[in-house]
């Protein structure tokens, strides 16, 4: 067992983008071009959270560590009009970054000076990043070089097809096009992929400092975001994974992209622990930044129930998997299930594939999986759009199959799922809720012995990408690391036992030939 | 319900004809089960597809209503539909159904 890669650590932040819900979500701006003059575009901006809320809404401090997933499942739904005790911009997972911070970030992580500021509100931002102590300070140098003005900016906005940056509904910078034909290249999607990169930065620099790991030591990178880089010849060209390794200083990593819509993540981690087992690198990041274009997706709903909007907040998060230490959590790499392309799509065959299948094999029953995390949705967020709780549905779904199993009596649901389950605590940002989430908490429940074995499960639905009417998803099982003497001592034991059978065998061999 | 799936039924009943459509729901709550039933009967509810203001009246049901579990093969429903029989709120979802279904 002891070449099975470990969870090392993990992080996750949130970034507050208000302006970008308004701007750069495509409800709204699919609504800007089908009805401009609509109800709900008038009374959105009504519905936007201050970043006091945002830092006081639960599921945020759980996302980044300062509450429990034991929290939220003790708050009284809905969770939108309580308020968190700690409302704290850092915890111990990552930190939930102020939009114009996060604005002075995407300039940082941009190498080929699109990203254009107001002067005045760079040197702002350049203050604030400079406290914030998790950048160098040639990196904050980078916002010294703007001398834009707001005509400036306007006319790059109004003149040169730049997308705009606003804060506080105001103008505060855009970022142009790469090229004045390449669609691929264009401001708007040279904008999200900017996000995508800096909000995968900002979680390896927290996962940097949380595991202590010195930069150097990482040999590979995984990113799973949904986004594409590339130019009209090669539209997913890649490498996500790279250029935002050297904004953190990776010096000794390269990487590539891994996709899956929202089941990448759990295949990166797959893609990466297999890596880290069979030898090829040691250290293996796995990451993935925010998507704009989901800000606010749900917000029709939320706005005509009177709710705040809820997907106000980019997501991201990386997860550091490591050669096997004898202490942290173990990837059972050996123990995976699929969604193959002969499963069939029926729900019973899709959970038998995903979560049964694979603890048949291993011989192991469901009631031996301590926690499962399938798609971790808020169900603030998902239940006023009509998409109901999402991970309370996943687990009804495994314990049902479980009763047909006749692995539990049909009146164990409740309880299975209670006490199986967890509380869906992710933003919506497509592929950050998909069972990830819960590996950095999962890793400390292990470790505290509170549990022994989880399954990490992702979902995705290829059939939006229009070039398959098939779903996916993979699971695997997280272990309790049983330790690195019992490992040796297990294998020098079977060796013992094989060089005495062998003496043996050359014994009565030579008694024969006597 | 999504656009794209509004227009093929849409489509779908201009080339065969309203009463030779029966629309099959497997909708994983009441609520979305009533809209989507609602929108190939009254019309898009929310105004922003094909169907908005279309009154196709189509026979709608949803899989897990008695009706169409009767004319169902038992072992395929159980290989099939059993285990989300167990996890939906039936009673609810065939409530939603017969509410629109009574405004036709």
């Amino acid at each position: 067992m002891s070449d099975y890669a470990v969870i090392k650590g993990a992080s996750y932040v949130l970034a507050a983008a208000p302006d970008m819900v308004l701007h750069n979500g495509t409800t709204q701006t699919t609504e800007m071009i089908v009805n401009p003059e609509s109800e709900y575009l008038k009374e959105l901006p009504n519905h936007l959270r201050s970043f006091d809320d945002v830092l006081a809404y639960i599921p945020n401090q759980v996302y980044i560590g300062n509450m429990t997933n034991k929290d939220l499942a003790a708050t009284e739904f809905p969770y939108y009009d309580k308020k968190a005790e700690k409302a704290e911009r850092y915890g111990k997972y990552g930190e939930i970054m102020p939009q114009d911070e996060f604005i002075g970030l995407m300039q940082i992580c941009d190498v080929f000076d699109l990203v254009k500021l107001e002067a005045g509100f760079a040197q702002e931002v350049k203050a604030k990043l400079t406290a914030h102590g998790m950048l160098k300070e040639e990196q904050i140098a980078i916002l010294d070089k703007n001398n834009d003005t707001d005509e400036t900016i306007a006319a790059l906005v109004n003149d040169e097809h730049s997308e705009p940056i606003y804060h506080n509904f105001k103008l505060v910078g855009a970022v142009k096009r790469a090229h004045d034909v390449d669609v691929n290249l264009s401001a708007h999607v040279m904008f999200e992929n900017i996000v995508a990169k800096a909000s995968s930065v900002l979680a390896m620099l927290h996962l940097i400092k949380n595991t202590g790991i010195d930069p150097a030591e990482i040999e590979y990178v995984v990113d799973c975001c949904e986004e594409a880089c590339g130019d009209m010849n090669q539209r997913g060209g890649g490498n996500f994974a790279k250029a935002a390794a050297e904004v953190v200083g990776l010096v000794n990593a390269t990487g590539s992209d891994v996709r899956g819509f929202c089941a990448g993540p759990a295949h990166a981690i797959l893609d990466a622990a297999s890596l880290v087992k069979a030898g090829t690198f040691k250290n293996v990041i796995v990451t993935a930044g925010g998507c704009t274009a989901k800000l606010g997706m749900n917000g029709k709903d939320h706005v005509k129930k009177g709710l705040p909007i809820l997907e106000d907040c980019l997501g991201g998060f990386a997860v550091l998997l490591s050669e096997n230490d004898g202490v942290n959590p173990v990837i059972r790499t050996d123990i995976v299930g699929r969604h193959t392309v002969g499963t069939g799509s029926s729900p019973q065959a899709v959970i038998g594939g995903l979560v049964t299948d694979s603890l048949d094999k291993a011989g192991l029953k469901l009631t031996d999986v301590d926690k499962f995390a399938p798609e971790l949705q808020n169900p603030d967020i998902t239940k006023p759009a009509g998409a109901g709780d999402v991970p309370e549905a996943n687990y009804k779904m495994i314990a049902a199959l479980g009763v047909k199993r006749g692995d539990i009596a049909r009146t164990d649901i409740p309880s299975f799922v209670a006490e199986r389950g967890l509380v869906g605590w992710a933003p919506t940002q497509g592929h950050i809720p998909s069972g990830v989430p819960y590996m950095g908490p999962c890793r400390e429940d292990i470790l505290a012995g509170d549990i022994k074995r989880a399954m990490i499960i992702g979902k995705g639905s290829l059939f939006l990408g229009r070039m398959t009417n098939l779903f996916d998803g993979v699971s695997f099982l997280v272990e309790a690391n049983p330790g690195k003497q019992e490992a040796a001592a297990a294998v020098s034991e079977e060796t013992i036992k094989s060089l005495i059978g062998e003496a043996m065998r050359d014994f009565a061999k030579s008694l024969i030939a006597e | 319900m999504d656009l794209e799936n509004q227009r093929r039924v849409l489509e779908f009943t201009n080339q065969y004809g309203a009463e030779n459509i029966v629309v099959l729901l497997g909708a994983a709550e009441g609520e979305a089960s009533g809209l989507a039933a609602e929108t190939v009967t009254l019309g898009d509810p929310t105004f922003a597809g094909p169907l908005a203001g279309v009154q196709l009246g189509l026979t709608v049901y949803h899989v897990c209503e008695p009706e169409i579990k009767e004319e169902i093969d038992p072992a395929v429903y159980d290989e099939q539909i059993s285990m989300m029989e167990m996890v939906l709120d039936v009673d609810d979802i065939c409530n939603e159904m017969n509410a629109i279904r009574e405004q036709l």
